[in-house]
């Protein structure tokens, strides 16, 4: 049976480039990096040159750069760390509908403390309008949060814009990008960015290791009170193993990021192109073109997407509906609502989210399959699609 | 996740299409945003003799449309009449708290299509 991996939108397995650099911290190098002794300077060595590698990939400086246990993490301390340090300046919020869980529930969080939150709409591909952005900053707004590159639709922010217009009104901005760093050119700079969030995971690194970005002058209150950490930004002792895989992870995507750009999309776009082509009445969710490399989300509407899921897992293709965070829930995505989909053909979406080790043949071998699902799957619904 | 009968109904399920001069139909679910069946029923002498589905839902609700046409044939008006929530989670081996909707979807069906044929039949019950 096939074995094909196409879910790196949810994670991706620790290269072994990643894992032999590791490796030594687990046992060996195990010193604690807050430590005097010579163990402790090790650890310290290792976390320190870590930091300058992920600090340069996103063009901050090392002493921006602070360690989390990953993307959640991060957004919440961004986001929470934010409002509590500037509520008496105001208790505005703006982000969109359409972000990850955990800036939405930090938000929805902060609401039931007094804040307000702006959501703002998104067009048929996904996009803010920078505009509105604009149009909804006032005198008490302290933060605009809002997402670099979409982890369902792929679906890529105009976060450069959004980030000057901030700064104009001296707001902070956040942005998440999780999903984009590694696959698409992030520079703090250039996005006008305060506060973004990184995560390990998503590219080849372990999971349990994130990173937030907070630009220099830029005060935020902790959420983890302790030993003073990361300069007092997030107590815990460093996670040396976890961030030293971190620091390799991004030194690849950053060396690789060009011709992997190349091998995603052109897997991506083939894949897009024969469903097109080969199955009746899809549609393709994201912008045709300001989109994260790997990212195919597409509805098939009288098909379900769990059902979906199951049966190309049956075939040996592990895809996802959405974002792998909400697929226990039985709610259609919040994401494909926001674009204008109904409710059932936002339930009939699979993302299909290519990586490094992919190939055309994959492509060729998903499209042996996914026909005969659809075409299944339609047929046992047949009465019930609407229209 | 799944039990193995869920996968097996998932994967084969029976009894799917329509019957086009059914003597009850039963449509039952969430047809704006959720799963939906539409079970129809033939009926003689007072006993279910065939039925069909279609469903548009989860691997579960697939699985539970699939179980509930073998749960049905063979019984009487009364019997599938009382079928109660849980009745085809039971004979599916147990589904997940989050899909025990899917088991009374079906259900929903049954008591639907029975109801469907009665009131054709006006108070006239061959049973």
């Amino acid at each position: 049976m096939a074995s094909i991996y196409l879910d790196h939108n949810a994670t991706t397995p620790v290269r072994s480039e990643v894992f032999d650099v590791m490796e030594p911290f687990f046992k060996d190098r195990f010193g604690n990096a807050s430590s005097i002794h010579r163990y402790g300077q090790d650890a310290r060595a290792a976390v320190e040159e870590a930091r300058a590698r992920v600090a340069g990939l996103v063009n901050a400086r090392p002493g921006e750069i602070y360690f989390t246990s990953g993307g959640t993490e991060s957004d919440n301390l961004a986001i929470k760390g934010t409002a509590y340090a500037r509520k008496a300046f105001g208790r505005h919020i703006i982000t969109t509908n359409i972000e990850h869980s955990a800036v939405l529930n930090s938000c929805a969080f902060l609401e039931r403390e007094g804040f307000e939150v702006t959501y703002l709409p998104v067009d048929e591909f996904g996009r803010v309008d920078p505009g509105q952005v604009e149009d909804a900053l006032t005198d008490r707004t302290i933060l605009v949060s809002i997402m670099h590159a979409n982890n369902e639709i792929g679906t890529v922010q105009p976060v450069g814009e959004i980030g000057r217009i901030a700064r104009l009104r001296g707001v902070c901005f956040h942005t998440d990008a999780v999903q984009s760093a590694g696959k698409l050119p992030v520079d703090v700079e250039a996005m006008g960015a305060d506060l973004l969030s990184l995560s390990g995971h998503k590219i080849y690194g372990p999971k349990g290791v994130g990173a937030i970005y907070i630009r220099k002058g830029v005060e935020i209150e902790p959420t983890a009170h302790g030993g003073h950490h990361e300069n007092d930004v997030r107590s815990g002792t460093e996670n040396t193993v976890g961030i030293v895989g971190l620091g390799k992870a991004f030194e690849l995507a950053a060396e690789e990021r060009e011709s992997e750009y190349r091998h995603l999309s052109g897997m991506r776009d083939a894949l897009e192109t024969r469903i097109r082509v080969e199955i009746e009445g899809v549609r393709v969710n994201g912008h045709p073109e300001r989109r994260l490399p790997g990212t195919l989300n597409v509805s098939f509407p009288g098909a379900e997407g769990e059902s979906l899921i199951m049966s190309l897992d049956i075939a040996g293709i592990a895809v996802s509906t959405g974002s792998a965070c909400t697929s226990g829930a039985i709610e259609p995505s919040h994401v494909l609502l926001a674009l204008g989909r109904d409710p059932r053909t936002a339930l009939g979406s699979v993302r299909f989210s290519f990586g490094r080790d992919n190939s055309m043949e994959d492509v060729d071998c998903v499209m042996d399959r996914l026909p005969g699902i659809v075409a299944h799957l339609r047929e046992v619904s047949a009465a019930q699609v609407p229209g | 996740m799944y039990s193995s009968t869920v996968m097996d109904h998932f994967h084969s399920p029976r009894n799917v299409g329509d019957l086009p001069d059914a003597d009850g139909v039963g449509n039952a679910g969430n047809p704006i945003s959720g799963n939906t069946i539409a079970l129809y029923l033939r009926i003689a002498d007072g006993t279910v003799t065939d039925a069909k589905f279609r469903t548009f839902g989860c691997a579960a609700s697939i699985a539970a449309s699939s179980m509930v046409t073998e749960w049905v044939i063979g019984r009487t008006t009364e019997e599938a009449a009382s079928i109660e929530n849980h009745t085809i989670a039971v004979a599916l081996g147990g589904l997940p708290p989050t899909k025990m909707h899917c088991s009374a979807m079906a259900a929903d069906g049954v008591r639907t299509a029975i109801e469907d044929y009665r009131s054709r039949h006006g108070t006239v019950r061959k049973d």
